[in-house]
């Protein structure tokens, strides 16, 4: 059973029609890779997944349930997890403040409560390590390197059971070297039984990682299919427009 | 991970992290300063080493640095509350008047406070849910401030202060244990806000707002409620400010605090507050507030013309900010 679907989903902004009626499956334990060139729809549909606004029309189905999000943070106790493009990441805080960001731990003492830094620290340091990440609770952000923010902004995730993962081009601004990192890090998640949908434009990156395939063009879906039974070729064509559909 | 050994491991055992402090560097100042002065002029020792001029200079700072406890909370969102002045001689309006038609200290200062705090609030309103600059809503809260105060006592001098006169008198110009009242209050309060900024999660979704204002809404930051609290406890350490600069002064005209936003803002900065936000504390306040007081009352003190103190005081803010800019170098 699909852990989402996303069935007709519609957005208008004024008279743009950025997405037109597109059908969506997620299940858990995969990769879809979501292609399509600038505009194609990609970031309004993991907008509209990850709560940013809600479709002009459509249904989002969560684990058989009608589900309606309102903010971000709806999503996310839903346990829909974004990974955003830019990491969202506050330079000037530790690693693991980063990860607790909007859900701290605290400790109480009679009407005040405050933060439980070490228990936070602790339990970054197990996610790192899931990760197989060498980034270090108490550092800076802005001290690490890209491949360790990665690591952050993914740790995050992990820190309430999210069923789905929504990767917004992870692998855009980073060395070669950390795509391959990120790339570990993304079958991880696979391999934990999460829903990953990764928005890439880098071909390679798709073709390494992703078990399906979905492409957007202009508002429509013209493939959803397995990778295996895609080839770079064709999806490039499919994103140009020189192949209708596939 | 391979990549993790190729890079240079950032330190940041204690040791480091103290030599990377501004408020380190500018404490040392604090009390290099006056040793320096002395060393170049002897007259100066008898002067300065004194517990009356000790008293003095403390007591003198307290009053702006309360005041940068609340800036500070201000800044470290990325704001600014320009302000603070105006505000100021309102609170110190609004105490004068009501002391002087005889309502008790207690009730007057509460009043005061709530002063303080709805001009915070209004601010702060403007700020998280018009979405206004931060910059041009406390700009106007300046002139509004500086209006209301002359309105409100309608350019009346107050110096009576009614059947609670000494308690006033006293607790803004009297001491405990040999130190002066405002200072106590002003230490108190750093303790506090020291506390709430580094141990609580207000605090820091504080430096989160400023580090990346976006990144802290979408993981569920009060990011607007945050924004107004900073105004509103902004407004309220200046209502303190007031109450004690109000029975230092022992009168109170609507002149009150003119130019004073500058000297807050340039405490938290010279202590290391970034006015980019995200970065800031308390103690920065506190003790930029008193190397400023420092290097007024040295000066005057060795007989420079006090035509010069703002001078010395903007190069030592320039010399701040320069000082921030090496230590981000060698940082990126």
């Amino acid at each position: 059973m699909a852990v989402l679907d996303l069935r007709g989903i519609s957005k208008h902004f004024g008279a743009i029609e950025a997405l037109a009626g597109v059908d969506f499956s997620l299940e858990a334990g995969q990769i879809v890779g979501l292609m399509g060139d600038n505009g194609a729809g990609k970031s309004t549909l993991v907008k509209i997944m990850a709560g940013n606004f809600p479709p002009s029309s459509g249904e989002i189905v969560l684990e058989g349930k009608s589900v309606h999000f309102h903010k971000p943070v709806d999503a996310r106790a839903a346990g829909i997890e974004v990974v955003y493009q830019d990491l969202a990441l506050c330079n000037n805080l530790s690693a693991s403040a980063n990860v607790f960001l909007g859900r701290e731990r605290k400790r109480r003492f009679g009407p005040f409560s405050i933060l439980d830094d070490r228990s936070m620290h602790d339990r970054s340091r197990e996610l790192f390590a899931e990760l197989k990440s060498e980034t270090r609770p108490a550092d800076t952000v802005r001290m690490m390197s890209g491949g360790q923010r990665q690591a952050v902004a993914i740790a995050r995730t992990h820190l309430s059971q999210a069923k789905i993962v929504l990767m917004d081009e992870p692998t855009a601004a980073i060395s070669v070297r950390q795509v391959a990192e990120v790339l570990d890090l993304l079958r991880r998640l696979r391999d934990q039984g999460m829903a990953v949908v990764l928005i890439s434009h880098r071909m390679p990156d798709v073709f390494s990682v992703a078990d399906k395939i979905v492409v957007l063009r202009r508002g429509h879906k013209v493939a959803d299919k397995p990778i295996g039974e895609s080839s770079p070729e064709e999806v490039t064509g499919l994103i140009t427009g020189a192949i209708k559909a596939a | 991970m391979a990549t993790e050994t190729t890079l240079p491991r950032p330190s940041q055992g204690t040791v480091q992290q103290i030599l990377g402090k501004q408020a380190f560097w500018v404490t040392i100042s604090v009390f290099l300063i006056p040793v320096a002065m002395t060393v170049i002029e002897p007259s100066f020792s008898a002067a300065f080493w004194k517990e009356d001029n000790f008293f003095n200079v403390t007591r003198n700072f307290a009053f702006i640095a309360i005041m940068a406890l609340g800036q500070v909370a201000v800044i470290i969102t990325g704001g600014i509350d320009l302000s603070v002045g105006s505000v100021l001689a309102v609170c110190g309006i609004v105490l004068g008047l009501l002391m002087s038609n005889d309502y008790s200290f207690w009730l007057s200062a509460f009043v005061t406070i709530l002063a303080g705090v709805a001009c915070g609030g209004f601010n702060g309103y403007l700020i998280s849910y018009l979405k206004l600059s931060p910059f041009v809503v406390t700009l106007g809260m300046l002139s509004i401030g500086r209006s209301l105060a002359l309105a409100i006592s309608n350019n009346k001098f107050f110096y009576k202060f009614g059947h609670d006169q000494t308690l006033l008198i006293e607790l803004g110009g009297g001491r405990t244990f040999g130190v002066a009242n405002p200072v106590i209050v002003l230490v108190v309060l750093t303790v506090i806000m020291g506390f709430v900024l580094r141990y609580t999660k207000w605090g820091r979704h504080l430096y989160a707002v400023g580090g990346n204002e976006h990144a802290a809404r979408l993981t569920g930051v009060p990011v607007d409620r945050l924004k107004v609290s900073v105004y509103v406890l902004s407004g309220f350490m200046t209502a303190v400010s007031a109450i004690l600069t109000v029975g230092w002064l022992g009168s109170v005209t609507n002149g009150l605090g003119i130019g004073y936003e500058l000297r807050v803002i340039a405490s938290t900065v010279i202590g290391g507050a970034n006015l980019a936000g995200g970065e800031g504390g308390a103690y920065a306040a506190f003790i930029g507030a008193a190397l400023i007081e420092v290097i007024r009352n040295s000066l005057l003190l060795a007989g420079v013309d006090p035509y010069w103190q703002g001078t010395f005081v903007g190069l030592f803010i320039i010399f701040a900010v320069l000082l921030e800019r090496i230590r981000g170098r060698k940082v990126n």
